[in-house]
């Protein structure tokens, strides 16, 4: 008895030193990190020896209300990661299933297949971004098209050319259309502008990172039709149920459970998405392009705006908390039930 | 004379399963068109490589953007990929393993040696695998700053030791993997750190699922925390084992956040880091970029074409269903 108590004991020595490391780089960063969101620390000021902090005045929430409220950037960046947040997870989800159940069908080379789908996961956002950057290149005048609009005119396609990530077009509802008109009626005018819409130029760094993730959502989809056993589906069928209807009724709803973990995957990838917009694009033309990661790092590590990085930094753990959370708790209380 | 077609043959070539293959194909070139393009332009000569011609395949084989990619440009004063690759290897490497061996262990004490509490321990290291490390990056380099601070008299002292001819490489091994600002440790020590969530899970996983009796067989014949680890556990972790370095590896030599933050100067910068340079410089033409990021693309492709099948475990366990 007395020997498995100190074997007890060696063994919470040895997971000590991680539980100290998050600790201290985890919780304790974060919590620096809010704390220098609250100074009026937007210069290069040095840190006393010895101290955390530099001598500057506590700011309150200063820095957060610029940002929501008067900092353009900022609210670009915001609309920015909403459109990409929603594209890229419609994206990945739809391709990934359509594959998934395709592949599902006892199809000659699935393995094959597999690996042309899945291949880009294990590629760097960076390289990803600079390949996309020179097949979504529009051209100009001295070079003319190149890349895919090359493609599109040697394939006799001309119409589909774009100016992808250059396009400074943002598209909103007009309010003069006929939805515009309702919208101010009942007092939504606010949606009639180009803050709530959608700049074209983003749609190119989703499709780059749709090719480098919709692989991810398809093997996950993959392995749920797996496990779905053949007796449910075999027992639709006697019962009279077209294939389509057995995907409908039967395994659809039962992929559900993956669908939840796949947006929460992919919505916090997207939330912190740096990489590929840092490789691809950068700000992009009027900041279309722009996310709150890439702003973060600009303003810190080129601007020396510690506290309104630092503010930055806080809202987008805060906005991936609130989609992580409850899932990591649930995911946590039914391992413990079970 | 008559075509007889086989009822298998026919039910293979319904319209329905041909669309499915088309739809496939059509996807599968998609996916492929990159690798198409980086390949292709990376194998051109000089006198090929055109925008307007950026479609058409190489005339042969040809390793001139290579060249320049791994080399550089003397004459431009362009630096070469192939420092930044071997600091990638160098980062990459004792940094995979270093955290696959503590997320064993890690994984070992929460599944096997649990404690009152141990149920809040593990969720609050998961955490750390989610949050966006931009909440922690001033802290961190600020951290690293000062480290690299206090132990520069130090290093610059390890230089001027007097030591015999086989043992020269030691001040360099410690100016390189000194955990501070600006050094492949510091990168190293990052890795590790923020690697303790994944790793832990995996292996916790791993580990819950081997029945208990083992350990406990163990206990009786006298073995404790050390011996059932080494004895037991251990010798059958291969599988954690290959799915965790496999998944460390790509993720580590894939990151480029920490990188571009904590290193500051090209000699210690891994590759990701300096191919985005490359992209953004203006002297640098297209096909070497291309051949740099096919470069920098490399390990962690034939990683995946050799052992596609532990990656997909790997990438599983990241959903937390592991």
């Amino acid at each position: 008895m007395r020997r498995i108590n100190t074997d007890r004991l060696i063994a919470f020595l040895f997971l000590s030193p991680s539980i100290l490391a998050i600790l201290i780089f985890v919780y304790g960063f974060i919590g620096w990190t809010a704390w220098a969101s609250m100074l009026k620390w937007n210069d290069l000021i040095m840190i006393p020896k010895g101290s955390l902090f530099p001598k500057v005045p506590f700011a309150q929430l200063e820095n957060y209300i610029r940002l929501l409220t008067a900092d353009q950037r900022f609210q670009t960046d915001l609309r920015n990661t909403v459109v990409f947040t929603i594209a890229f997870i419609i994206g990945c989800l739809m391709l990934g299933l359509l594959l998934a159940i395709l592949l599902d069908q006892g199809i000659k080379g699935e393995g094959f297949f597999r690996g042309v789908y899945l291949f880009p996961m294990a590629v760097s956002f960076i390289v990803t971004g600079v390949v996309w950057r020179w097949l979504l290149n529009p051209g100009n005048v001295s070079s003319g098209a190149v890349g895919i609009n090359l493609l599109f005119e040697k394939l006799g396609v001309p119409f589909l050319k774009s100016a992808w990530y250059t396009n400074p077009e943002v598209v909103f509802i007009q309010p003069t259309s006929a939805a515009g008109k309702f919208l101010g009626e009942i007092g939504l005018n606010f949606l009639t502008t180009a803050k709530f819409g959608v700049p074209l130029a983003i749609l190119s760094v989703v499709l780059a990172a749709t090719w480098q993730m919709s692989g991810y959502t398809m093997a996950m989809y993959l392995a749920g039709l797996r496990s779905i056993p053949e007796e449910l589906r075999e027992a639709a069928r006697v019962d009279g149920a077209t294939e389509v209807q057995v995907y409908r009724h039967v395994v659809l709803p039962l992929l559900s459970p993956i669908t939840l973990s796949a947006v929460i995957i992919l919505g916090h990838i997207s939330l912190k998405i740096f990489d590929l917009v840092s490789a691809m694009t950068g700000p992009g033309p009027a900041f279309a392009t722009d996310v709150p990661a890439y702003y973060m790092f600009d303003t810190v590590f080129r601007g020396n705006h510690f506290a309104r990085g630092a503010a930055i930094a806080i809202i987008m753990l805060l906005s991936v908390a609130v989609l992580v959370i409850p899932y990591l708790i649930n995911n946590i209380r039914t391992e413990v039930t079970q | 004379m008559t075509i007889v077609i086989s009822p298998r043959l026919r039910r293979r070539l319904k319209p329905s399963r041909i669309l499915i293959y088309i739809i496939l194909i059509a996807v599968a070139i998609f996916y492929l068109l990159p690798v198409y393009i980086l390949v292709v332009t990376s194998l051109k000569s000089y006198a090929e490589v055109k925008l307007a011609t950026m479609w058409s395949p190489a005339s042969g084989f040809h390793l001139d953007s290579f060249r320049q990619a791994w080399f550089g440009d003397p004459a431009k004063g362009t630096l070469g990929l192939g420092h930044n690759f071997m600091n990638s290897v160098k980062l990459a490497i004792p940094a995979t393993i270093l955290s696959a061996m503590l997320g064993s262990l890690n994984g070992y004490v929460l599944s096997k040696w649990k404690f009152r509490g141990a149920n809040v321990v593990f969720p609050a290291i998961l955490f750390g695998m989610f949050i966006p490390y931009q909440s922690i990056l001033i802290p961190l380099v600020q951290t690293l700053q000062t480290a690299s601070r206090t132990t520069r008299p130090w290093l610059n002292s390890v230089a001027t030791w007097h030591l015999p001819a086989l043992l020269q490489w030691v001040p360099n091994l410690i100016t390189t993997y000194m955990p501070a600002y600006g050094t492949i440790g510091g990168l190293v020590l990052v890795h590790i750190v923020y690697g303790i969530p994944i790793t832990t899970l995996i292996f916790r996983n791993y580990y819950t699922g081997i029945p208990d009796e083992l350990v406990e067989a163990g206990k009786i014949d006298g073995a404790g925390f050390g011996g059932i680890y080494r004895h037991i556990l251990f010798p059958i972790s291969m599988p954690a084992f290959v799915v965790v370095l496999i998944w460390q590896f790509q993720s580590i030599w894939n990151e480029f956040l920490f990188a571009v933050v904590l290193t500051n100067r090209a000699e210690v910068q891994p590759i990701t880091v300096a191919l985005n340079n490359l992209a953004g410089s203006f002297i640098v033409e297209w096909n070497v970029q291309m051949a740099g990021a096919l470069l920098a693309a490399l390990p962690t492709l034939l990683l995946f074409i050799l052992l596609g099948r532990y990656f997909m475990r790997g990438l599983l366990a990241g959903s937390l269903k592991g």
